[in-house]
């Protein structure tokens, strides 16, 4: 079964491909040629004409919460992985703060199994933690063997910086990243950013150190402990001004950011709007400032969604009582080329970087490849496609986004991967 | 003159002609409630909610009363805190009561925002009897009535807000209302309960109180929560009244010309002595007295216009 994808402008950085305008056959799932076809469409079993669109390796989501198992009405792994696929994602990895908690090679097992056959694949973070409690360790050689990329407590910080030194030594045997969501929780517990803002709605505040401080506390430790640290959503001036020095100290550590909080600020909670509540929350624009830069310097080296779907009953309740989250799959490509490509914040090869190629690296996945012989895991970009946010049309199961009725430029039209093509809102099966 | 709003949802961004709308308004109704039939027909017909998901016996009795004085069917439907959990929510809550077809509900909730929050599902006009920590924008009302009633003026005067700023929708309210009708506020207490960027909004700070009680017209008391949670702000109860309460002692050691007030309930020997809480500076039983009306004005105001 071949496709032929005709008048495709091909990018991939790292392999040095950059082709304005060529087309590619696909055997059975996998690259059979690059190079302008004569008209022979009729021998294909199908022919998609790409002009204007851009392939690109296929997109990676580190940071995904599927609700499975434990809260199935705000999202299974089939929905995500079609949420994702619509959004413009190959691979997922998805965080371990699931009911029960990845902290057990059979939730893992399970995740895997709900994932088989699917276009997007699908990598569980586990647990540092038996129930991300901060106390026992994970059984993390099973979980390693298991097939998990990480470990995370997610949700919270690893409690203690004792076991936290201990999660970061365990993990170093078999080189996988902790990834840290960096919350001090006795500085925390409020529902929205210090600032003026705060005062002024009278909403609970959550001032920045209580990120900063763990974040501190985190490089300090994995510098003694040699662990590869990764930063969960970093989200405060000082925070990339941490990582930034970390990283020229020769530290092994990385961070990514979200497109709402290189977007938005704590300007928005003027409306009490929960779609506006996240952990962390939104902060300043000063924040946002040093986000871009770090994004810009490569201190922070992945955009990740943090997929965090609610059910409509619990969002759209009093903002103090409303859960932390948004879901992100479907815009945050979206955002990320409207707000750092076409501002030029960003050039779209190191948006490739940031969205396909580091967080694969960082949880040592292979990168997909162009070259011939390869299965083909792509994302089809259109730069330019100006289109707005519908919530009511997104695949995933919850709908609670800040972005809905934005107006954005540029867009993932499609994905290929596993020999299976997601375009135009139709799977397609090509082998 | 109609309001430029037909919800009070706190007195943020409030403008000026409003407040001195309401306040003009409630001396005509502090009239009334000085004859012997204290009751208007001015609302006959319209049914008001008092949704109260905080117990606050003061703050409903006052609307409750205000309600009744202007022949409006009231209504009182209190949520415990605990069942609000288990319950139905608080937007099912929203929409029976809207289907029940009532004209205004006034809110109370343990919640900031919620006040707005029912504005966008319900028709009804929203007057905010306290949401959480942000604002109790008739409380700030009467109290500025009341300064009115005193001073004959806002404009000019000192005012200090005295106690937990930051965890007070009194402070933030009157911090609000007073600034846009020409008062110069600041705030003391504590300083881990002076919210950290509050002088971005035009509040100067005092963490001495006798230095509070030199420098203005009037101190507004606020109450001091004595559950454990709120004292871990500060030390003890015995070191807040020693550094931040106020006494007979205390006023004639700075000076005597000063008028207190204080929302009630009042903490006798924490934030105000018995003898200051009774005495001749301060004028808190007439703030009972003028809240009344000045509720009554908000509903005619909120109730006649649209
Ligand atoms: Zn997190």
């Amino acid at each position: 079964m071949e496709l032929l994808l005709k008048n495709a402008a091909l990018l991939n950085p790292y392999e040095g491909i950059d082709i304005a305008e060529t087309d590619i056959v696909i055997s059975n799932g996998v690259i059979k040629s690059i190079d302008k076809v004569k008209n022979q469409d009729s021998k294909y079993f199908r022919v998609i004409d790409l002009s204007g669109k851009i392939i690109v390796p296929g997109f990676f989501d580190m940071h995904v919460h599927l609700r499975e198992p434990g809260r199935e009405d705000e999202e299974t792994v089939k929905t995500g992985c079609l949420s994702a696929a619509n959004g413009g994602f190959t691979g997922i990895a998805c965080m371990p703060n699931t009911d029960p908690a990845i902290d057990s090679a059979e939730v893992v097992h399970f995740i895997k199994k709900q994932a088989e056959n699917n276009l997007v694949d699908v990598f569980p973070v586990a647990a540092a933690t038996i129930g991300r409690k901060g106390e026992v360790l994970s059984p993390m050689a099973e979980l390693y063997e298991a097939g998990v990329v990480g470990f995370s407590d997610d949700g919270t910080a690893i409690k203690t910086a004792g076991i936290l030194k201990r999660v970061f030594e365990y993990s170093r045997m078999y080189n996988l990243p902790v990834i840290e969501h960096c919350e001090d929780d006795s500085l925390s517990g409020g529902a929205m950013n210090e600032s003026i803002n705060s005062t002024i709605l009278g909403l609970p505040p959550i001032p920045s150190i209580s990120e900063e401080l763990i974040v501190m506390r985190d490089i300090i430790v994995a510098e003694y402990a040699k662990a590869n640290l990764h930063i969960a959503h970093i989200s405060t001036q000082k925070s990339v001004e941490y990582v930034r020095t970390a990283k020229r100290n020769g530290i092994n550590v990385t961070s990514e950011v979200t497109p709402h909080h290189f977007t938005l600020t704590d300007d928005m909670l003027k409306s009490y709007d929960t779609n506006y509540k996240m952990n962390p929350p939104l902060r300043t624009a000063k924040d946002v400032q040093e986000i871009i830069n770090g994004l810009k310097d490569g201190t922070i080296d992945c955009i990740a969604s943090d997929h965090a779907p609610h059910s409509l009953e619990e969002k759209e309740s009093e903002f103090e009582y409303a859960p932390n989250g948004i879901v992100g799959l479907e815009t945050s490509i979206g955002v990320t080329l409207t707000e750092l490509y076409h501002k030029k914040i960003l050039t779209l090869n190191q948006v490739v970087e940031k969205m396909s190629s580091n967080p694969r690296k960082i949880l040592n996945l292979p990168l997909p490849s162009f070259r011939i012989g390869s299965s083909a895991n792509f994302t089809i970009l259109d730069v330019n496609e100006v289109w707005t946010v519908d919530i009511y049309k997104f695949k995933s199961k919850s709908v609670n986004s800040p972005f809905n009725k934005r107006l954005l430029t540029g867009r993932a039209v499609g994905v290929i991967n596993n020999s299976k093509m997601f375009y135009s809102g139709e799977m397609i099966q090509i082998s | 003159m109609p309001l430029s709003s037909r919800h009070l949802l706190g007195l943020q961004g409030v403008p000026k002609e409003d407040i001195q709308l309401i306040l003009d308004t409630a001396l005509t109704f502090r009239e009334v409630l000085e004859r012997p039939i204290k009751k208007v027909p001015t609302l006959q017909g319209k049914t008001i909610v008092n949704l109260f998901y905080e117990s606050s016996t003061r703050t409903r009795i006052s609307f409750e009363l205000a309600e009744k004085r202007l022949s409006a069917d009231a209504i009182n439907f209190s949520v415990s805190g605990s069942s609000v959990s288990k319950g139905e929510t608080f937007k099912d809550t929203i929409k029976n009561i809207e289907a029940m077809k009532v004209d205004m509900v006034v809110v109370r909730h343990a919640a900031a925002g919620t006040p707005l929050f029912l504005t966008k599902i319900s028709n009804a006009n929203i007057i905010n009897a306290g949401d959480g920590i942000h604002e109790h924008p008739t409380q700030a009302l009467l109290d500025m009535y009341s300064i009115r009633e005193k001073f004959g003026k806002i404009a000019g005067l000192k005012v200090c807000i005295v106690g937990d700023i930051a965890h007070s929708r009194v402070a933030l309210s009157n911090i609000f209302g007073l600034i846009t009708m020409g008062a110069k506020v600041s705030v003391c207490g504590p300083s881990t309960m002076i919210p950290k960027y509050i002088e971005d909004l035009g509040v100067q700070v005092i963490y001495n109180i006798d230095e509070a009680i030199q420098e203005n017209d009037i101190l507004n008391v606020l109450r001091i929560q004595l559950e454990r949670k709120a004292r871990e702000y500060f030390p003890s109860i015995r070191e807040y009244a020693k550094y931040f309460g106020i006494d007979r002692a205390r006023l004639e050691k700075n000076k005597k010309s000063i008028v207190i007030m204080h929302p009630g309930p009042i903490n006798r020997g924490v934030e105000l002595s018995s003898d200051i809480a009774d005495g001749e500076h301060q004028i808190i039983l007439q703030q009972v007295t003028n809240g009344v009306a000045v509720r009554m004005a908000v509903l005619y105001l909120l109730g006649t216009v649209n």
